[in-house]
C-alpha cells in the first residue's frame, strides 16, 4: 500500500536545513570570514550583529577575539566530518560482527552475543570515558571510538538480516549451489541489506553527533586548536553572563540537527524499511 | 544402478532451553532408509510435518544425520561446508518450492543461472553465456528473459528458472522438495511434465517430495510414505497406488480422485497430524486408525518387507 | 506452582557472564594501555625502582596470575588506589555516590511523575490539540542533549531570572536546575512512549468494552489499560537508566556538581585509571542488575514469557 510520497512540512523544513549545514560543512574554508585562530584582542566579547555588534563579527567575536561565525561553521565541519566516520566504521564494525554471529554456531557465536549484550547494557558515554582514560586521546583515535557507537545495535541488525537469508532464502539456495560462504556474504547478503543498514545508519548518525559535543563539551573530545560544536559550548559555558552568544550560536545548531536528522530518519524509515521500528 | 541411498537415518533437533535441564528432543526422521536410481524417480509423500524436507536436506548433505549412511554414487558424503562438499554440490541439486525467497531479487534471471557455473569455474564467460541460453531454452524460458529480475516473472516462470539454474552445472541427482506446491494446478502439469522430460533427456535420478499423492504418483518409479519421521510403506509406485496395504496410505489413496481398480469409497482421516514432540506410544498412526487394535497401543510395528522392494509397517498386515 | 528456574537460571547466568566480561575486559584494556609501573612512577622513574614497583604489585608475574590477583582484590573491593587523591580508588568512589543518588533518584521520580500521566492524558485524547504540541514538545525534549539543556536553565533561570543557584550542592535551591534537567529528556521519552503503549492496548480494549454491558468505560481503562501498559512501560525505564547515568556525568559537570560523574570526568583528564575502573563497573553491576530486576519482574507479570519456546536459542 504505497501511499503518494509526498513530503510533509517538517520533513522538508528538516531536509532544507540538514542541507545548509552540508553545504557549511563542505564550504566552510571558503565562507568563513576569519582565520578560526585569528585572536584581536581589541575586539573582544563583541555581541552579534544586530545585537550591538558590527557586521566585521556576524556572531560576535569570543573571549580572545575570534570570530564565532567562522569558528561555527569550521566547528560544524568537523562534528559532521567525525560523526560520518564514526558512522561508517560503526556500520561496517557492527555488519561484520553481525555477519560472524551469523555464520558461526556455537561458542563465537554465543561470545559475540554476549559482547552485544554487554555493550548494549552499558552507557556508551561511561565506556568511551574510559577508553579516552586508558588509551589517551588523539584526533585517529577518537574518530575509532566514537565508530564504537552504536555497532553492536547494528550488529544485532546484521545478524538479523543475514539469519532470515539463510533460513529458508536465497542465501540458502546459494550455499547448496556449493557457494563459498565469502561470496554468500558479500556477493548476496551484503547488497540486499545495505538498504536496511543505510537507514540504521541515519539513526546512528545523530547520536554520535550528540555523544561527539558531550565529550567535546567536557574537554574530553576534540582537542584544540581543532574546534567542534561542543568545544564551543564548552568554552562558552565561562561567559555564559557576560556573552551568551558563543554558547548559544552552536547550542542552535546542535539542536537543530538533532532534531532534523531524526525527523528526516522517520520519514526515511516509513519509506525505506517499515521492518525497522 | 543406485545413485543415492539412504540408510536408517534419522534426525533429531533439540528443543528447550540446553542448561537448565528442558532440553529435549523432537525426532523430525527416525531411520529412514530409501534408494534413488539413475534415470528414475523415489518420490516422498506424506502430511505437513512428517520429516519430508528434512529427509531432502539430509539426502544432500545439507544437514548431518544424528545416526545412519548416506550414500551418494556409493561414497559418504564430506562434512557439510567443506571444500570437497562444496564441490560435490555440482552434482546434486535442490529445487526449492518459495522461489521467490530462493532466488535473490537484486540478481537478473541470467545471472542467477549462471551463477552456480561462476561459483565451479565451469567454462568461460562467453560459454556461459551460451549455456544460460541453452538452459532458458530447455526450460521453456526464452532469451528475452534474462535480462528480466525474479519479481517480474509468474510462479511457474520463476520455477523453470530455479530449475535451470539446479541443472546448470549438469547435476546426477535432483532433490525436488515441492516443486509445484505453489503453483495453479494448470502450471502444475507443465513443470511436472517438463521435469520428465528432462530427466529422460538427461538421464537424471530425482528424489521427489510432496505432501500431494497425485503429483508424486505421476512421476514417481517408487514411492516411500511418510508418517512422523517414518517410513510407513515403501514399494514401486503403481503397487502402491493400486495396492496400498498401510492403512495411512490407504487413506491417501482413497482421497484421489477415483481409480481403476482403485477404492469405491473414502476412508476418512480423522484428525490433525500429531507433532513430533508428541508421539504416541505404540504404532505412531493408531490415534487415526480405523483398524487400531489393543497391540497398536503398546508395541511399535516393524518396517517389514512384503515381496520386491515393498515394505510395510503395520501389525494387521505383518499378522493379520 | 510453575517452575520459574528455567526462565530465571539463563537471565541469571547471562548478567554474571556480562560482569565477568567487564572486568576481564578492563583488566585487558588497562593492561594494554601501558605500562601501569612507568605510568605512574612517571617516564623519569629509574630502573630498580620500576623493577620494585612491578615485583610489589606482582606485575612481574604471568598474566593468567596477575588476571587471578586483579579478580581476587576486585571480590574485595580492592581496586588500587588513586593516583591523585593517594586513597583506595574504591572508597573515593562510595564517598560521592550519596550525592549522585541525590540527583538521580529525584530525576527518575520526575520520569515517572511526568512522563506517565502526560502519555497517558494524550493517548486517551489522541490527535486533539493538546496530544499534538505534547508530541512537539518531546522530540525536543529528547534530542536536546542535557548539557545544552543545563546551560539554558543555568541562563533562563539564574542568569537572567536569578532564582536558582547556577552551581553548588549546598541548599535545596541548588537541587532544582539539576533534577530538572536530567529529567526532561527521560520525562519526554516516557511520555511518548506510554501515549503508543497506552493507545496500543486501549485499541483492544474497545472491543472488550463494546461487548461487556454494564461496565463503564472509565472501569476499563482504570481495570485493563493501566495495568496492561505498564509492563512495557517498566521495561523501558529499565533500558533509560543507561541514558540517565550518562546524562547525569554531563549534568553534574554543567552545575558543578561534586558527585561520580565529576569524579570521572576529572579522573580520565588526569588519567586516574583506578579510579575510572572503579566508576566503570560499578555502572555496568548496576546497568546489569536493573535489567536482570526488570526481566525477572517482566516474567513474573507475564507468565507467558516463562514457556521455552521449541527451536528458540
Ligand atoms: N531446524 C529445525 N529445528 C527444529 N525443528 C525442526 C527444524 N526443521 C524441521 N523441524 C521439525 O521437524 C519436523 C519435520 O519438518 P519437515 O522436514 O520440514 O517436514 P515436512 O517437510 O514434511 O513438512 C517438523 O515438526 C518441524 O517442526
Ligand atoms: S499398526 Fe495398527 S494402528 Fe498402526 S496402522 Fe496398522 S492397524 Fe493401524
Ligand atoms: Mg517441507
Amino acid at each position: 500500500m504505497q501511499k503518494k510520497s509526498r513530503i510533509d512540512l517538517p520533513t522538508l523544513f528538516a531536509s532544507l536545513w540538514l542541507c545548509l549545514m552540508l553545504l557549511i560543512a563542505a564550504a566552510a574554508p571558503l565562507i568563513a570570514p576569519h582565520d578560526i585562530t585569528a585572536m584581536d584582542l581589541r575586539d573582544r566579547l563583541s555581541p552579534p550583529f544586530g545585537f550591538g555588534g558590527t557586521t566585521v563579527h556576524l556572531f560576535g567575536s569570543d573571549d580572545l577575539g575570534r570570530d564565532v561565525a567562522s569558528r561555527l561553521y569550521y566547528s560544524i565541519r568537523t562534528s559532521l566530518l567525525i560523526a560520518f566516520g564514526a558512522t561508517v566504521i560503526s556500520v561496517v564494525v557492527g555488519t561484520a560482527i553481525g555477519f560472524l554471529a551469523a555464520y558461526f554456531r556455537g561458542l563465537v557465536e554465543h561470545f559475540l552475543l554476549l559482547l552485544i549484550d554487554v555493550q548494549a547494557s552499558l552507557p556508551f558515554l561511561i565506556v568511551a570515558l574510559a577508553m579516552l582514560a586508558f588509551f589517551g586521546n588523539s584526533l585517529p583515535l577518537f574518530v575509532g571510538l566514537m565508530g564504537l557507537y552504536g555497532w553492536e545495535r547494528n550488529a544485532r541488525l546484521a545478524r538479523g538480516l543475514a539469519l532470515a537469508a539463510g533460513a529458508q532464502g536465497y542465501a540458502g539456495a546459494t550455499r547448496q549451489l556449493g557457494a563459498h560462504p565469502l561470496r554468500i556474504y558479500l556477493r548476496h547478503i551484503l547488497p540486499n541489506s545495505a538498504a536496511t543498514l543505510l537507514v540504521a545508519a541515519t539513526v546512528t548518525f545523530p547520536e554520535i553527533i550528540l555523544v561527539e559535543s558531550g565529550l567535546s563539551f567536557l574537554g574530553l573530545g576534540v582537542q584544540p586548536p581543532m574546534t567542534s560544536l561542543g568545544v564551543m559550548v564548552g568554552t562558552g559555558r565561562e561567559y555564559i553572563t557576560r556573552a551568551p552568544w558563543m554558547l548559544l550560536s552552536p547550542s542552535i545548531v546542535i539542536v537543530l540537527t538533532a532534531v532534523a536528522v531524526s525527523v528526516v530518519g522517520d520519514f526515511l524509515r516509513d519509506k525505506l524499511d517499515p521492518t525497522l521500528k | 544402478m543406485t545413485l543415492l541411498q539412504l540408510e536408517k537415518v534419522s534426525r533429531r533437533y533439540p528443543i528447550g532451553n540446553p542448561v537448565f535441564g528442558l532440553r529435549s528432543f523432537l525426532t523430525a526422521v527416525d531411520q529412514v532408509s530409501l534408494e534413488v536410481r539413475k534415470g528414475e524417480t523415489t518420490g516422498v509423500v506424506g502430511e505437513s510435518g512428517c520429516g519430508k524436507s528434512t529427509t531432502g536436506r539430509l539426502a544432500l548433505g545439507l544437514e548431518q544425520a544424528d545416526s545412519g549412511h548416506v550414500l551418494f554414487e556409493d561414497k559418504q558424503l564430506a562434512a557439510a561446508d567443506t571444500r570437497e562438499w562444496r564441490a560435490k554440490r555440482q552434482r546434486m541439486q535442490l529445487v526449492y518450492q518459495d522461489t521467490l525467497a530462493a532466488l535473490d531479487r537484486r540478481m537478473t534471471i541470467g545471472d542467477l543461472i549462471a551463477e552456480p557455473l561462476v561459483i565451479h569455474d565451469i567454462g568461460d564467460r562467453a560459454s556461459r553465456q551460451q549455456r544460460v541460453l541453452d538452459l532458458l531454452y530447455a526450460v521453456g524460458l526464452s532469451e528475452h528473459h534474462r535480462a528480466l529480475y525474479p519479481h517480474q516473472l509468474s510462479g511457474g516462470q520463476r520455477q523453470r528458472v530455479v530449475l535451470a539454474r539446479a541443472l546448470a552445472p549438469s547435476p546426477s541427482l535432483l532433490v525436488c522438495d515441492e516443486p509445484v506446491s505453489a503453483l495453479d494446478v494448470s502450471v502444475q502439469a507443465q513443470i511436472v511434465n517438463l521435469l520428465v522430460d528432462l530427466q529422460q533427456e538427461l538421464g537424471l535420478g530425482i528424489l521427489f517430495i510432496s505432501h500431494d499423492l497425485r503429483v508424486v504418483r505421476h512421476v514417481s518409479d517408487r514411492i516411500v510414505v511418510m508418517y512422523l519421521g517414518q517410513v510407513v510403506e515403501h514399494g514401486r509406485a503403481d503397487t502402491v497406488i493400486d495396492q496400498p496395504m498401510h492403512p495411512y496410505t490407504q487413506a491417501l489413496v482413497s482421497a484421489m480422485p477415483k481409480l481403476p481398480g482403485g477404492f469405491d469409497h473414502y476412508l476418512p482421516l480423522p484428525g490433525e497430524p500429531p507433532s513430533p514432540t508428541e508421539r504416541p506410544s505404540g504404532c505412531p498412526f493408531h490415534p487415526r486408525c480405523h483398524l487400531a487394535k489393543d497391540i497398536c497401543r503398546q508395541t511399535q510395528p516393524e518396517l517389514l518387507p512384503l515381496g520386491p522392494e515393498r515394505r510395510v509397517s503395520c501389525h494387521l498386515v505383518s499378522n493379520p | 506452582m510453575t517452575n520459574i528456574l528455567p526462565y530465571i537460571g539463563p537471565k541469571v547466568l547471562r548478567a554474571a557472564l556480562s560482569i565477568i566480561v567487564v572486568v576481564t575486559l578492563t583488566f585487558f584494556v588497562l593492561r594494554a594501555s601501558g605500562d601501569p609501573a612507568l605510568q605512574i612512577l612517571g617516564p623519569g622513574a629509574r630502573a630498580p625502582d620500576l623493577e620494585a614497583f612491578r615485583q610489589k604489585w606482582g606485575l612481574d608475574q604471568p598474566l593468567p596470575v596477575q588476571y587471578l590477583r586483579y579478580l581476587w582484590g576486585a571480590l574485595h573491593g580492592d581496586f588500587g588506589n588513586s593516583m591523585l587523591a593517594g586513597k583506595p580508588a574504591a572508597e573515593l568512589v562510595l564517598e560521592r555516590m550519596p550525592l549522585t543518588l541525590a540527583l538521580m533518584l529525584p530525576a527518575l521520580a520526575l520520569n515517572v511523575l511526568i512522563g506517565i500521566p502526560v502519555g497517558a492524558y494524550a493517548a486517551m485524547h489522541r490527535d486533539s490539540w493538546i496530544d499534538r504540541s505534547v508530541m512537539m514538545l518531546t522530540v525536543l525534549g529528547f534530542t536536546v542533549p542535557s548539557f545544552v539543556l543545563g546551560l539554558l536553565f543555568i541562563l533562563i533561570f539564574s542568569v537572567t531570572l536569578g532564582l536558582f543557584p547556577s552551581g553548588g550542592a549546598d541548599k535545596w535551591q541548588s537541587f532544582v536546575l539539576p533534577v530538572l534537567t536530567l529529567g526532561v529528556g527521560g520525562a519526554a521519552m516516557l511520555a511518548r512512549f506510554t501515549r503508543s503503549a497506552m493507545i496500543e492496548v486501549l485499541s483492544q480494549l474497545y472491543v472488550v468494552a463494546a461487548s461487556a454491558k454494564g461496565v463503564t468505560w472509565r472501569q476499563v481503562i482504570h481495570h485493563h489499560a493501566f495495568p496492561n501498559a505498564i509492563i512495557p512501560i517498566l521495561t523501558l525505564l529499565g533500558l533509560m537508566l543507561g541514558g540517565q547515568v550518562a546524562g547525569a556525568v554531563l549534568v553534574e559537570n554543567v552545575f558543578g556538581w561534586p558527585g561520580i560523574g565529576q569524579l570521572l570526568v576529572v579522573s580520565v583528564g588526569n588519567r586516574d585509571l583506578a579510579v575510572v575502573q572503579v566508576i566503570l563497573l560499578l555502572v555496568a553491576l548496576t546497568m546489569t542488575s536493573a535489567n536482570l530486576m526488570m526481566d525477572l519482574l517482566y516474567g513474573v507479570v507475564d507468565p507467558r514469557l516463562r514457556q521455552a519456546r521449541p527451536g528458540s536459542h
